[in-house]
């Protein structure tokens, strides 16, 4: 098989968004759009090479904050989960709460997430967090729960202890269902750490983009946010790629290469 | 046969499965004798309570009244010296092939040095050689079956269970295992007790036959099988094999399972 055929899904995806960004730039010139209305992609590709440092600086700490953000909901939305699986009472209260939870458009509770941790990095991490978990914990939940009876019969014939089939059956059976979580929480994790930028702080892409909105500087609004749709995608398939390397039994049967 | 020594015996067993809207009665009075040695296939339609009874012997699932007794003990919680082979292989996909036939030895604390040599030489008997470190999605059906059958026997069980294990194979897989079932029986004289809905596999593999019904499930009839060993696939065209399959048969059709036009 040629490299153009293996990597066929890759190329047709490069191909779909030079074509966009080629539309775009001449739908600019020719229509003679203005700049603060819609910059064009140079004009965009120029703002980002103008100052390199000052965006480097703010994406990079857009991505610790994010990071540290998902971090935590990873590990305390798998804790819970396995609180929740394994206790009558956590499942009655703390799902029933969380799920009740998530029904509530979170972003409306940042503002006060700067009440109770002031303006530095805390409360966009907080954020990150409280968006993030929940479709961990929720995935992780049905994770554990969908394990075949028979696999867990196989080690109970053996005596095995509940710690046994937690961490030799549930956790490398619900690894799948944890790792779909974990694709949404990611994302949710940067949408997280944005909103806590924009509503207080003055630091991250979230502020540069509140900042350049108040001067009418759309190119480098825009030039934020291509940042952080490349910060997004790459984050989404660094998660995918962990996946592959933990997962090859899963992975290997849904994409059906052999 | 001679007579052996009653291993387990199983007295006027109850298995009662309570829902909110009724009771379902998955065995009632069930009485069992297996001997030491003897090769026990339970025959019966689905539903009848044979899987249940089977995992009712391995302190899989709590009894509702009667009494089990293995060895001289009342079966409580899984024994020790008890193999099991479910309908489906079961492999852990996360493990290689030597791995999962490691896997009940390891749950039970086994030191892995002093079951690994023994763990390839049951998969070389069983065909596997050259598969210790494959995956179990890079194997077919029927060799994953022979990985959870090597799983079961790796702790040497005196007791080995195996339920309705060849169900989900297709038919010449089926032949090639039960040929290498009756040769390990052969061999190891293990007590085994078999669940099949297969009135030529159970014929073919058992010394005895125990024929169960369901709603409520029961025992029917306990069917000696007098056929020499070893048993050869040629013997399924004798005659006495036939007349143990029709009148294996006539039960079910008696039960309006089997209807012939």
């Amino acid at each position: 098989m040629g490299w153009i055929e293996k990597n066929n899904r890759f190329l047709t995806s490069v191909a779909v968004l030079m074509i966009s960004v080629i539309l775009w730039e001449i739908s600019c010139r020719i229509l003679e759009v203005r700049p603060f209305i819609l910059p064009a992609p140079s004009a965009v590709l120029l703002e980002m090479m103008d100052a390199p440092d000052y965006f480097a600086r703010h994406a990079g700490y857009t991505l610790v904050t994010t990071l540290a953000g998902f971090a935590l909901a990873v590990v305390l939305g798998v804790l819970m989960a396995i609180g929740i699986v394994h206790s009558v009472f956590l499942d009655r209260t703390l799902y029933t709460l969380l799920v009740a939870l998530n029904s509530v458009p979170k972003v409306a509770l940042a503002p006060l997430f700067v009440i109770w941790m002031g303006t530095g990095p805390e409360p966009k991490i907080a954020i990150a967090l409280m968006i993030a978990i929940f479709s961990i914990v929720i995935d992780t939940v049905l994770g554990l729960r969908s394990v075949d009876k028979d696999m867990i019969d196989m080690a109970r014939s053996a005596r095995a202890t509940t710690m046994q089939v937690l961490f030799k059956i549930r956790f490398p059976c619900a690894l799948a269902s944890m790792f779909a979580g974990m694709k949404v929480g990611i994302s949710f994790a940067l949408i997280g750490a944005i909103v806590g930028e924009f509503v207080a702080g003055e630091t991250g892409l979230g502020h540069v983009i509140l900042l350049s909105q108040g001067m009418f500087d759309t190119a480098r609004a825009f030039a934020a946010i291509v940042i952080l749709g490349i910060m997004g995608t790459i984050l989404f398939y660094s998660v995918e790629a962990v996946e592959r390397i933990l997962l090859p039994w899963h992975t290997s049967q849904r994409v059906g290469e052999q | 046969m001679t007579q052996q020594r009653s291993y387990a015996r199983i007295h006027n067993l109850n298995k009662v499965y309570r829902s909110r809207h009724m009771d379902i009665e998955a065995l009632k009075s069930i009485d069992l004798d297996i001997h030491e040695h003897e090769f026990i296939s339970v025959l019966g339609p689905s539903g009848c309570g044979k899987s249940t009874l089977l995992k009712c012997l391995a302190g899989l699932e709590p009894i509702t009244s009667g009494e089990i007794i293995l060895d001289g003990t009342p079966v409580k919680t899984p024994p020790d010296n008890m193999g099991i082979v479910f309908q489906r292989d079961i492999l852990l996909d996360w493990r290689n092939i030597l791995d999962n036939v490691l896997f009940i030895t390891e749950i039970r604390g086994a030191k892995r040095s002093d079951y690994e040599g023994k763990a390839r030489a049951l998969l070389e008997r069983f065909g596997l050689k050259g598969f210790e470190r494959k995956h179990p999605w890079e194997l077919s059906g029927g060799m994953r079956q022979r990985v959870s059958i090597c799983r079961a026997l790796l702790d040497n069980p005196e007791f080995l269970l195996l339920d309705e294990p060849f169900g989900a194979l297709d038919a010449m897989t089926r032949d090639d295992l039960n040929l290498e079932l009756a040769r390990l029986w052969q061999e190891t004289r293990k007590t085994v007790l078999f669940i099949t809905h297969s009135i030529a596999e159970a014929v073919f593999l058992s010394t005895k036959v125990i024929v169960m019904s369901g709603n409520p499930g029961k025992i029917d009839e306990i069917l000696n099988i007098e056929l020499p060993h070893p048993r050869t696939l040629s013997m399924r065209e004798t005659r006495e094999f036939g007349e143990y399959v029709q009148h294996l048969r006539g039960h079910f059709t008696k039960m309006g399972i089997l209807k012939e036009a």
